[in-house]
């Protein structure tokens, strides 16, 4: 459909003054979205001459009454079936933005289509019928723009003539729907009453919603922001192509984040190669100075010969993607047949694709769905996590840190079946490969029992910097070592020079970070050893999912030492530093550390000596089975 | 494990708002506008396409939109398009088109392969005339095909253009037969493509498809890029699109350069394929010969 408008203020056609915003429009089927954006067009002007008598007349000739939405349905097909199959474009302006209206599909059985709209939207307004309430497409699609990353959502509830403006209906399914998409981390930019057949709301505030004071559905498109390149980010050009098509060797691609330019040291991932950048190309005019920010598609040529292929991503030294054959995703799925573990897939990264296996699946639901029932398989339209295991090892950056790589394509037959966000690479307390066989120890457990005279375990000291659980753990394993015991020190930091030296302090890193630690403990509590961890561990979901893994063995400490006396023991002077703003990242001062709620026991260090301390580790250790008391009958510990 | 970077806002899925490594920059690049912006993604699709598929052609109908592509192609390739240019030639073309085409197809060094059409009694009869006019190019392009076993053609059209254009996806599948299946179309999202067509099925790019008809003029200017005179105003009337002569009309104008065309193009609410007459013979005619393989 080409509809241009008279234009209201001054505008040059490619956009400069005037911010141009893609929208999709989405919402249960029959809600209202083609009546919606044929109200929008003419209330901004936007129809060509002629087109609203042209359809109005088509009507007469069907014996049909006149519906907004004719003004969609061009094509034959849709106006016998009586449903919009697929995303079309459309343009219309707001007093200050070009606004192209992607619509898009509510049935479910093009929720491809609908996802293949909104992915290139920047905002979107989501549809409720005013009657009907929060149905299940609703839900879904709800939950599928948050998954694809549109961050701006307009709410419309429309039909509101059909329940007499009521303010109390209203206010229902604000409520409602709000609290849905709250859930989701989604706030959304406005609840607007509608009559889309009608006009109310839609360009102007009527006096039948007298009662509603916020933004008119006009208005509200008119505060949408555009996409912004993700220039602060750190750099990722991912690889196109490498061109020979002269005397220059070309490194093809576009810049996903941040900048470069000539002169500047890069990494090439995941072979991790270092090169200059020697030359930006370009044509007519070559080379190019100057720096190339994201978003541009660009050439570069190196100061070396070095072996680059298609998918690699070249980024600066300092701040490179990780390599990685193992990911998590959450992902949404339109193949026919469910995604299932074991599933070999082809997987796409940008340019990069790997063959991969499904090693786990975790929280596969019917996003549409209200009580979220979790399925071994992720069906048709469904979502969940899952596990994966690449064939070749790719660069890549969890989705928190760089929305443009971390996300991915499912492809199946060559076709794409299903997206999703990368949310942790080498990550997944199950992500075991399905061809490994784990083997078992020669010992029985109730041999070293015998010998060591206590249970395996992993006992998990946390508690904030300086609280004391270094000096607790080391007190701890003196005393069991000496009572003929097998404990063994894992101290956060010391496996970070080692184990974990490829982590930083990222959210997805300390969580891996913390997985690991629990694992190599776990390892060692199965071989009848006590494994004392002392790790600040912040995070609640964390100390969660470690105490998955150890299960009966774990028994969580809280050093829970008042945070002024840590401060004031400071023996690494790190709180000093980060009073003077000189560590950027600090659990201690802020409120980042999230108190156990079930620990096993809590200790506070100001008020008790070491040996104090000690003791009370030992009984507890004692009555929760892991120690055995001097009479004990060993058989009754096996 | 005791430096640790404080919790972004974490939202009830587990999910964070982006926080990134920040690298300090002291220049920032320059930023890009509206058409920097078209510019750099149809390259990213040109790129895509000469990668995934074996053997491509861009289909090369003299137009402003197609010479556009042109011009964006040997930016994506820096300078030299790596991939023949096919003219499905009706022989029914304005003079100066075909004079356009010998002149730019040697300056530009393109790979030039004119392709001819059936005669008009090989056409569908139940076809209105002009678009049966317009279905032999159709029947010419599948010859085309046949002849060289491309898997991938490069088409210049607009989502803007039409209403059945704007379901098209950029890389767009066709059946065995060259058909387009509007019902079961892929998902395409992120920028990426399904570029695997089935055996001796092929594939149709479009690399322009997110572009509007100011969009092509505005650049057009930008970029100095030759056009044909038919474009541009004489006597009061000039051609909006171009296509074979018996059955594309002029419409009337005043416009004698780019930047009028642009006033123009703000001003009017006259769809760009008015003149174009296949469009108008019945309602679905347009939509019949896509779904038969037409541009």
């Amino acid at each position: 459909m080409n509809m241009i408008v008279t234009p209201a203020p001054p505008a040059t056609p490619n956009g400069t003054t005037r911010p141009q915003v893609r929208i999709v429009i989405v919402g249960h089927v029959d809600h209202g979205k083609s009546t919606l954006v044929g109200r929008l067009l003419h209330e901004t002007g936007s129809l060509p001459d002629g087109k609203l008598e042209m359809l109005k007349a088509v009507s007469a000739r069907r014996g049909m009454p006149f519906e907004w939405s004719f003004l969609l349905d061009a094509l034959q097909t849709e106006r016998d079936q009586g449903i919009t199959i697929d995303t079309t474009q459309i343009r219309f302006r707001t007093n200050s933005r070009d606004i192209v209206l992607i619509d898009a599909p509510g049935h479910a059985e093009f929720l491809r289509n609908m996802i293949t709209g909104a992915s290139q939207a920047d905002g979107a307004v989501l549809i409720i019928d005013a009657l009907e309430g929060v149905r299940d497409q609703t839900r879904r699609h709800g939950y599928l723009l948050h998954l694809l990353g549109v961050k701006q959502v307009a709410i419309v509830v429309n039909k509101m003539d059909r329940v007499d403006f009521s303010a109390e209906r209203f206010e229902e399914i604000s409520d409602e729907i709000s609290a849905h998409l709250n859930g989701l981390g989604v706030k959304p930019t406005a609840v607007i009453p509608i009559s889309a057949r009608d006009g109310d709301g839609v360009a102007d505030r009527t006096d039948r919603i007298g009662w509603y004071k916020g933004p008119t559905v006009v208005e509200a498109l008119d505060a949408l922001e555009p996409a912004r390149p993700l220039e602060a980010l750190a750099l990722r050009l991912p690889v196109q192509a490498i061109y020979k098509f002269d005397d220059r060797r070309i490194v093809a691609g576009r810049i996903e984040s941040g900048s470069l330019i000539a002169g500047d040291e890069i990494v090439i991932m995941p072979a991790g190669k270092i090169a200059k950048i020697k030359s930006v190309e370009s044509w007519p005019v070559t080379p190019v100075a100057g720096r190339q920010g994201a978003g541009r598609s660009v050439g570069i040529t190196l100061d070396r010969e070095l072996f680059i292929e298609r998918g690699d991503i070249i980024s600066h030294v300092s701040a490179a993607p990780r390599e990685t054959r193992r990911l998590r995703a959450r992902i949404f799925w339109l193949h026919d047949k469910p995604l299932a573990k074991g599933d070999q897939l082809l997987v796409r990264c940008g340019p990069k694709e790997s063959r991969a296996t499904v090693v786990a699946i975790e929280k596969a639901v019917d996003p549409g769905e209200l009580s979220s029932v979790e399925n071994k398989a992720i069906g048709r339209n469904h979502v969940g996590e899952i596990d994966i295991s690449l064939s070749n090892p790719i660069a890549t950056d969890p989705y928190t840190e760089n929305p443009r790589t971390g996300r991915l394509v499912i492809e199946v037959s060559g076709r794409i079946a299903g997206g999703g966000l990368v949310l942790s690479v080498d990550a997944g307390q199950r992500a075991v490969p399905v061809d490994i066989v784990p083997v078992e120890s020669a010992l029985r457990p109730d041999e070293r029992s015998a010998r060591y005279r206590h249970n395996g375990a992993v006992v998990w000291l946390t508690g904030l910097p300086a609280s004391g659980k270094s000096t607790l753990a080391k007190a701890l394993e003196r005393r069991l070592f000496s009572n003929g015991g097998s404990p063994v020190l894992l101290d956060g930091d010391t496996l970070r020079a080692g184990l974990n030296s490829d982590l930083g302090f990222s959210a997805a890193d300390r969580s891996e970070n913390i997985r690991r630690l629990a694992e190599v403990a776990t390892h060692l509590a199965r071989n009848g050893h006590i494994a004392i961890v002392a790790a600040v561990s912040p995070a609640r979901e964390d100390r969660a999912i470690a105490r998955r893994i150890a299960d009966a063995a774990f028994r969580e400490i809280h050093v829970a030492t008042p945070a002024e006396v840590c401060e004031d023991r400071d023996p690494k002077g790190h709180y000093k530093k980060a009073r003077a703003g000189a560590l950027a990242s600090f659990t201690g001062i802020g409120n980042d550390y999230e108190q156990p709620e079930a620990a096993e026991l809590v200790i506070d260090t100001s008020t008790r000596t070491v040996a104090e301390a000690a003791d009370e580790i030992e009984q507890m250790l004692k009555t929760t089975g892991v120690l055995f008391d001097e009479v004990v009958d060993l058989a009754a510990n096996i | 494990m005791h430096l640790l970077r404080s919790d972004s806002g974490a939202d009830g899925l587990g999910f964070t708002v982006p926080v990134s490594t920040q690298i300090p920059v002291t220049q920032t690049a320059p930023s890009m506008d509206h058409l920097d912006q078209l510019e750099a993604q149809s390259i990213y699709i040109f790129r895509e396409a000469f990668a995934r598929l074996k053997k491509i052609a861009l289909l090369w109908s003299l137009g402003k939109d197609s010479n556009v592509m042109i011009w964006l192609a040997r930016k994506a390739f820096f300078s030299r398009v790596p991939f023949p240019a096919l003219h499905v030639d009706t022989g029914k073309k304005f003079p100066e088109m075909y004079r356009f085409r010998d002149h730019y197809g040697k300056e530009w060094e393109l790979d030039l392969r004119v392709e001819p059409c059936p005669p008009i009694d090989a056409v569908d009869p139940t076809l209105p005339p002009a678009a049966r006019s317009a279905a032999r190019k159709t029947e010419g392009l599948k010859m085309a095909l046949a002849k060289y076993g491309f898997d991938g053609l490069i088409a210049g059209i607009r989502r803007d253009e039409e209403a059945t254009r704007a379901k098209e996806r950029v890389f767009s599948p066709r059946g065995l037969e060259g058909n387009w299946d509007v019902r079961d179309q892929p998902p395409e999202f992120w920028d990426h493509f399904n570029a695997s067509p089935p055996q001796g099925a092929h594939l149709r790019i479009h690399p322009i498809l997110h572009w509007t008809e100011a969009d092509i003029w505005a650049y057009t200017k930008r970029e100095n890029i030759p056009i044909i005179p038919l474009y541009l105003a004489k006597d009061g009337k000039r051609y909006r699109s171009l296509g074979d002569q018996d059955i594309t009309n002029p419409v009337a104008s005043t416009a004698s350069n780019i930047d009028e065309i642009l006033i123009e193009l703000e001003q009017t609410k006259v769809p760009e394929r008015a003149g174009r007459a296949l469009d108008h013979e019945t309602e679905d005619a347009f939509e019949r010969l896509r779904v038969a393989g037409y541009l």
